[in-house]
């Protein structure tokens, strides 16, 4: 079994947490995991994405091939088409719908909504409103966490587990936020 | 053995507590920052061994040193332009004899994601005549970082460990071993072997070309080159570091897979190559970085042996590699991919955070440079780089660390009338105080903008060495005269007094200093979470 996961977004949004939360459960498997990461200048509201490689074999590159991503998994619109290239033609690319606008030349929403409703596989998802419902807004990250679980090669026990040993020291309205989050990121994905 | 999650970065780090040092000394930088950030951290928990940053790679370097003066291990941590402003300490401490182990972990950024250049640290390794390992995975980061110190203390050279960024950012499960010792404090046994007076330096310098040949036996013997040649294949294919997982990621798709020789220690080891070449028609070398191995196999005279690589067109001349590059190396076709119709996307730069003091500071130094004519804005490196694209487009120049001040004196001495400098505080502490003492016994007709945020920011926000208070202190210390040195707040209702401040500095005939004082937003968020990290 090998797993290809490029995740983006916007420096800031929280790209590497949506990544935490999907190795910490992949380790819980006795996967291996490789989880390729920016830092540095890229960080500050720029594109960020990370590779992040799942596999019961011996991961070799750091980074997915362009064409070999099983999945592409982002927090924002547009930062989601930016990794088109690298998604492979069977796999299926989730966003957020959510667009963060911190350029200029932002371009219509509708006109990439549209491309992403034309790719073989997708799935848009409120995020931001199931988030909101679920408690708190900082949770999109562990929405669009659920919204993938339904296609990751994870057990829903080991996602949510994972999520627990994440937030649980934070306290129990934080956890309960986004266990509750996870639930509604899962259900939204169609 | 235990296991443990950990980024190339971290596995240095981890592998320089379990091989016994004392010290650890680094001056922050991308892609490297995360070592001496994790041994900081390690410090806190469990006491030991010392870790700092320092004010640069050069302070970094002689404090290492040091500490092998002593006889015990240390590590000093530098992103690879760092290693330039290390280069004097780094050369010369080739030819002490080094008896307590140095690794120098220096963090190369082919394809430049957060650098000025992407130079190839092997070159520095091969110039200053010491060893150089290169891991390719995490796992081998921590095991040849431990080794290192072996080979250090063996041969009484420092030796460069040589990380590029996806290794460095990279985590994933490493096994570390037990925890050894420190070394007992000693001088060395000869004291005149780290005199390098001529006559000193003379003989250290003829006893290290001497054990080169000691050297190349231990690459060409390490465990770390592996050679793998399969009968009747005319294409070898050589990889260096991490360029082995792009091939092996590959390789599986190959009909006939190639001869293969994996180089993860320098001196090159030759006999390696050689007996590489005698076994095919033709070799494909795949290393991230310069093309080092290929120029020394290509050398001047033609040879017998095809070489294939950056130099030939079989790779990009620039930039990192990729799985796909290295793909269509091997002359693999292209994954299938999904395009999106000629869809443009806009570019998403990097920017300063929403309120950002040093937009505060930009704002006010258009408004004074306004109507000025002929004016010239020098600046430096960190976050307020980003004031070289819009919506400030406010500086001209960003070389290396510290360059705006010494830029700036050259301009306004070659007649340009307006001439600002624009450095931060801890780009000024490392590397601005030199020239302002220049600027200053010269009393250049210049003025110098300090963005004085009190932190390195880009890097991950690390705490000044030196606070805000004493800053001023430092740059009357050299010689700036306390009537043109203004302190000012770079705070959005002072943006008007301040363009006034630098405006009439710009038009004293002399040297003048402004500070422009704010907390780095980051920063002060960081330090507002203290009280409940400490009641945690």
């Amino acid at each position: 079994m090998k797993y290809d996961i490029v995740l983006s977004g916007v420096g800031g949004q929280g790209v590497l947490s949506m990544a935490a939360l999907i190795g910490r459960a992949a380790v819980l498997e006795g996967l291996n995991a490789k989880q390729s990461e920016v830092h540095g200048m890229a960080q500050r509201g720029g594109a960020v994405q990370a590779h992040l490689r799942l596999s019961d074999e011996v991961i070799e590159s750091d980074l997915i091939p362009r064409g070999g991503a099983d999945l592409v998994l982002s927090l924002e619109p547009v930062e989601a088409l930016r990794y088109v290239a690298w998604l492979s033609p069977t796999g299926t690319l989730i966003t957020s719908a959510n667009a963060l606008v911190n350029i200029p030349n932002y371009p219509e929403m509708d006109g990439i909504l549209a491309k992403i409703r034309a790719l073989p596989h997708s799935c848009v998802i409120e995020a931001e409103r199931l988030a909101d419902e679920a408690g708190h807004l900082q949770a999109v990250n562990t929405v669009m966490v659920g919204a993938a679980s339904r296609l990751l090669p994870l057990k829903f026990e080991s996602l949510e587990q994972s999520v627990r040993q994440t937030f649980a020291r934070k306290g129990d309205a934080v956890l309960n936020v986004n266990l509750k989050a996870f639930a509604s990121g899962r259900q939204a994905f169609a | 053995m235990p296991q443990r999650i950990l980024l190339g970065d971290e596995a240095v780090a981890l592998a320089a507590v379990h091989a016994g040092i004392s010290t650890a000394y680094a001056y922050p930088g991308t892609p490297s920052t995360e070592i001496l950030e994790y041994l900081l951290e390690h410090k806190e928990r469990e006491g030991g061994p010392h870790a700092a940053w320092c004010a640069n790679e050069k302070t970094a370097y002689e404090e290492a040193l040091g500490t092998c003066f002593a006889g015990r291990r240390s590590i000093v941590c530098m992103k690879h332009v760092g290693l330039n402003v290390a280069a004097d300490p780094f050369v010369n401490s080739a030819l002490v004899s080094m008896h307590g182990g140095l690794v120098v972990a220096v963090a190369d950024d082919p394809g430049m994601h957060s650098s000025q250049n992407e130079q190839d640290s092997r070159w520095y390794a091969d110039f200053a005549r010491v060893p150089c390992m290169e891991p390719a995975t995490q796992q081998e980061a921590y095991d040849m970082t431990r080794e290192a110190y072996d080979v250090s203390e063996r041969f009484g050279v420092p030796v460069m460990l040589r990380l590029v960024t996806r290794l460095s950012h990279s985590r994933t499960n490493v096994q570390v071993g037990e925890m050894r010792g420190e070394n007992a404090l000693h001088k060395a046994p000869k004291a005149d072997t780290w005199v390098l007076l001529p006559g000193n330096a003379r003989r250290q310098w003829s006893s290290l070309v001497a054990r080169q040949k000691d050297v190349l036996a231990w690459s060409e013997a390490s465990r770390w080159n592996l050679l793998n040649l399969r009968p009747g294949r005319k294409l070898g294919v050589i990889t260096t570091g991490i360029a082995r997982n792009y091939y092996r990621e590959n390789a599986r798709a190959l009909k006939d897979e190639p001869s293969h020789l994996h180089i993860g220690t320098y001196p090159i080891p030759e006999a390696h190559v050689r007996a590489l070449a005698a076994h095919c028609d033709e070799i494909l070398v795949l290393e991230d970085g310069y093309p080092y191995v290929e120029r020394m196999m290509r050398g001047i005279l033609p040879g017998r042996t095809k070489i294939m690589g950056r130099m030939s067109g079989e790779l990009p001349p620039t930039g990192e590699l990729s799985p796909e590059i290295v793909r269509a190396a091997l002359g693999l076709p292209a994954l299938p991919v999904l395009d999106l119709d000629g869809l443009l996307l806009p570019n998403r730069p990097p920017q300063l955070c929403q309120g950002c003091p040093h937009g505060h500071s930009y704002n006010a130094l258009k408004e004074a440079l306004e109507g000025m004519g002929a004016t010239m804005v020098t600046a430096d490196i960190g976050c307020y780089t980003l004031g070289a694209l819009p919506p400030y487009s406010s500086i001209e120049s960003c070389v290396c660390m510290g360059a705006s001040i010494g830029m700036a004196k050259g301009a306004a001495e070659a007649g340009f009338e307006h001439v600002v400098a624009v450095i931060g505080d801890g780009t000024f502490l490392h590397s601005g105080t030199a020239s302002l003492a220049d600027a200053a016994a010269a009393d250049t007709p210049m003025t110098v903008l300090i963005l004085d945020n009190q932190a390195t920011a880009m890097t991950g926000v690390q705490d000044p060495l030196i606070a805000s208070s004493r800053l001023q202190a430092i740059v009357e210390g050299v010689g700036v005269k306390p009537e043109h040195l203004k302190i000012v707040d770079a705070h959005p209702r002072k943006v008007h007094e301040t363009a006034d401040v630098l405006r009439k500095e710009m038009a004293h005939r002399g040297l003048s200093v402004v500070i422009a004082v704010r907390e780095c937003k980051v920063a002060h968020a960081k330090h507002a979470r203290i009280p409940e990290a400490v009641a945690r």
